[in-house]
């Protein structure tokens, strides 16, 4: 296996049971902190939900900048983008369920169409938020989000990566919408790994086929590779910038290998396998198979009960990828 | 129809000691609302409502709308002792593939009238229903249960204001009003008060009661149901973890199941209220 050195990612890459495991929203919380004692436009809402979305630890911290709304997410994100109006820089964070999943039109015209710095911050995604079940499983928030211009959608693979997503969009100045998850999951890049909006990182080298993925999930399509390392060659990206898309380094890995996998913790419509079909389709158009939620809602049951009932699992995406024969495959591959 | 207040506080009994069994088997899930709930579910579902758990699709059943499905413990605990399902389905509560979802999914369940859980849209909904029963010169009552937390619910105030403007006086509306929420005293968090005249100020008949005690449960719908050309508003004073001293009045247990311990002592704090109750010796 080829691991990108330039990334400096985990030793024991291959091994969860040795990788320190962290949720995506406690690298938020720390991060929010510190970008805060650099930053004094920073300030913070929540809408009854601090300490599950780890905001409390900036509440605490900076009392006076904080803004506890009760349960109302559409002002929640109005209030915010009146802050913004005003020089502040807000951080509002609440479930990806109910923000930006109740509160979305709001977003488009006060935040996207006003263009106002606010950072949305939208915890418990994805199916991984378990027991709760479908309502509050957020399996849509990046499909409606990176369709809204101006927004940027960041989705960060690991505790330390949210960590670094963090202070990154605290300094840049567009309306952005960050995925979190509930989670532990096994921390896979360090302290050292560069994080840079809007750049792809190749995390493992390959040739047969390209497994795009984001988020804690990410960490299984990694597995994958690895499960699937003797018969298939493949090549791992972290896309951990949804939106801006990335298209230098995903069509040229997808002319590379010729085919490619995407992998996610949501509707396969409309979220990364939408997003890398359509680049794919319009500047290098490839075999594509999508895995993720197949247009379905998700159910009550424990993270990783609900992981393997839907396929998502190492096990059964090195199952699926290995049905799909890309290594024999080699006629759809394009010249670079 | 039951109406003797003995029989009624057993029933609450058993729905509060069976829901905290199903949440500490399911490791997750709330306490708090569920337990201060219990009395009004009991009166809803054994002496006030029409309704039928072996013919659930009956067209003449009383609609409830559980607005605040996080609560849905009591509505399924109570449910299952209506004769909806099995006390053991009850134990399968938030598990993979079992119908007792977390938050409750209409088409998981016969009985549901919808799916809750995202909160401040269920008075909307039971307000749809209403509306399109009176098109229909339909008789039954829509009950839809609200927590005083989601009264912040922009969606919730659109829908007090629907109510009045179409004089919707088969929609009942209790609320849940334990002055809890996730992070603390919902007075603390975004104050709401005054419910009552804020209610009236939107043309809505408010009657006050103490959610635990069964006459005033009961004549607060009877008066409900007798009220013309205006939605109803019953304010029912509630303690949350009512029935566990230790979980009484405080916010922490609105979104945790009781460990293996706590239940142990929430059983028996319960069962010495039963011995009371069986023995004519409960002060209600
Ligand atoms: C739209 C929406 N936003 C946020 C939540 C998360 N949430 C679940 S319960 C709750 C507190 C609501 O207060 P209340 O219903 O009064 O709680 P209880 O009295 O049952 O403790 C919140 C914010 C939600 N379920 N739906
Ligand atoms: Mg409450």
């Amino acid at each position: 296996m080829q691991i990108n050195s330039s990334l400096h990612l985990a030793e024991a890459l291959w091994d969860p049971t040795v990788l320190k495991s962290g949720a995506t929203r406690q690298g938020f919380g720390k991060a929010l902190v510190e970008a805060a004692k650099r930053d004094e436009r920073i300030v913070g809402l929540c809408a009854d939900l601090t300490e599950s979305t780890q905001m409390h630890l900036f509440a605490e911290a900076f009392p006076e900048r904080f803004a506890q709304v009760g349960v109302a997410e559409q002002n929640l994100v109005t209030v915010a983008s009146g802050m913004a109006a005003a020089g502040k820089i807000p951080f509002c964070s609440s479930y990806a369920a109910f923000s930006p999943g109740r509160n979305w039109e709001q977003i488009r015209t006060t935040i996207c169409y006003n263009d106002r710095n606010v950072k949305m911050v939208g915890s418990h995604a994805g199916l991984s938020v378990g027991p709760d079940g479908a309502t509050h499983q957020a399996l849509e928030d990046i499909a409606i989000t990176r369709v809204l211009p101006n927004m940027y959608v960041i989705v960060p693979a690991d505790v330390e990566q949210a960590y670094a997503a963090t202070l990154a969009i605290a300094q840049d100045t567009h309306p952005t919408y960050l995925r979190l998850a509930r989670e532990k999951s096994p921390i896979f890049t360090t302290s050292e790994t560069p994080f840079e909006i809007g750049k792809a990182q190749v995390l493992v080298e390959g040739t047969d086929v390209t497994l795009i993925g984001a988020g804690p999930m990410l960490y299984e399509g990694l597995r994958a590779a690895y499960l699937l390392g003797g018969k298939i060659s493949v090549e791992v990206i972290n896309l951990h910038t949804i939106k801006p898309f990335d298209v230098e380094t995903v069509v040229a890995s997808a002319r590379k290998t010729g085919a490619v996998v995407t992998l996610e913790e949501h509707q396969i419509n409309g979220g990364i396998g939408g997003a890398v079909a359509e680049v794919l389709a319009e500047h290098a158009p490839t075999k594509i198979h999508r895995i993720g939620m197949r247009d379905c809602f998700g159910e009550s049951g424990k993270a990783a009960e609900l992981w393997k009932h839907f396929g998502l699992t190492a096990e059964s995406i090195a199952q699926e990828m290995s049905v799909l024969q890309f290594a024999d495959d080699n006629d759809s591959k394009h010249s670079t | 129809m039951i109406t003797d207040r003995k029989e009624l506080a057993l029933i609450a009994n058993t729905i509060r000691q069976d829901l905290l069994r199903a949440l500490n088997t399911a490791g997750s899930g709330h306490s708090g609302g569920p337990l201060g709930m219990a009395d009004i579910f009991t009166v809803l579902y054994f002496q006030a409502m029409k309704h039928d758990p072996q013919n659930t699709d009956w067209d003449e059943r009383d609609r409830l709308v559980l607005s605040n499905g996080h609560i849905c413990p009591v509505l399924y605990a109570t449910m299952a002792h209506a004769g909806y399902f099995s006390v053991d389905e009850l134990m399968t509560l938030r598990q993979l593939g079992s119908r007792i979802q977390g938050h409750p999914h209409r088409s998981a369940l016969p009985g549901l009238e919808t799916t809750s859980g995202p909160l401040g849209s269920g008075l909307s909904q039971g307000s749809g229903m209403a509306w399109a029963a009176k098109l229909d010169g339909k008789k039954h009552t829509v009950f839809v249960l609200t927590s005083d937390g989601e009264h912040q619910e922009g969606n919730h105030w659109e829908a007090v204001m629907f109510a009045a403007k179409y004089k919707l006086d088969n929609l009942i509306q209790i609320m849940d009003r334990n002055f809890i929420q996730i992070e603390g005293n919902t007075e603390e968090v975004m104050p709401l008060d005054p419910i009552k005249e804020k209610y009236e100020a939107f043309n809505w008949h408010v009657i006050e009661v103490n959610g635990h005690h069964y006459e005033e449960i009961i004549s607060a719908i009877t008066e409900a149901k007798a009220v013309k050309g205006k939605p109803v508003l019953i304010n029912a004073l509630t303690t949350p973890g009512k029935g566990v001293s230790f979980m009484e009045g405080d916010y922490k247990w609105h979104g945790k199941p009781p460990s293996a311990e706590e239940l142990e002592k929430a059983l028996a704090e319960l069962q010495q209220v039963r011995t009371q109750i069986e023995q004519d010796q409960y002060d209600y």
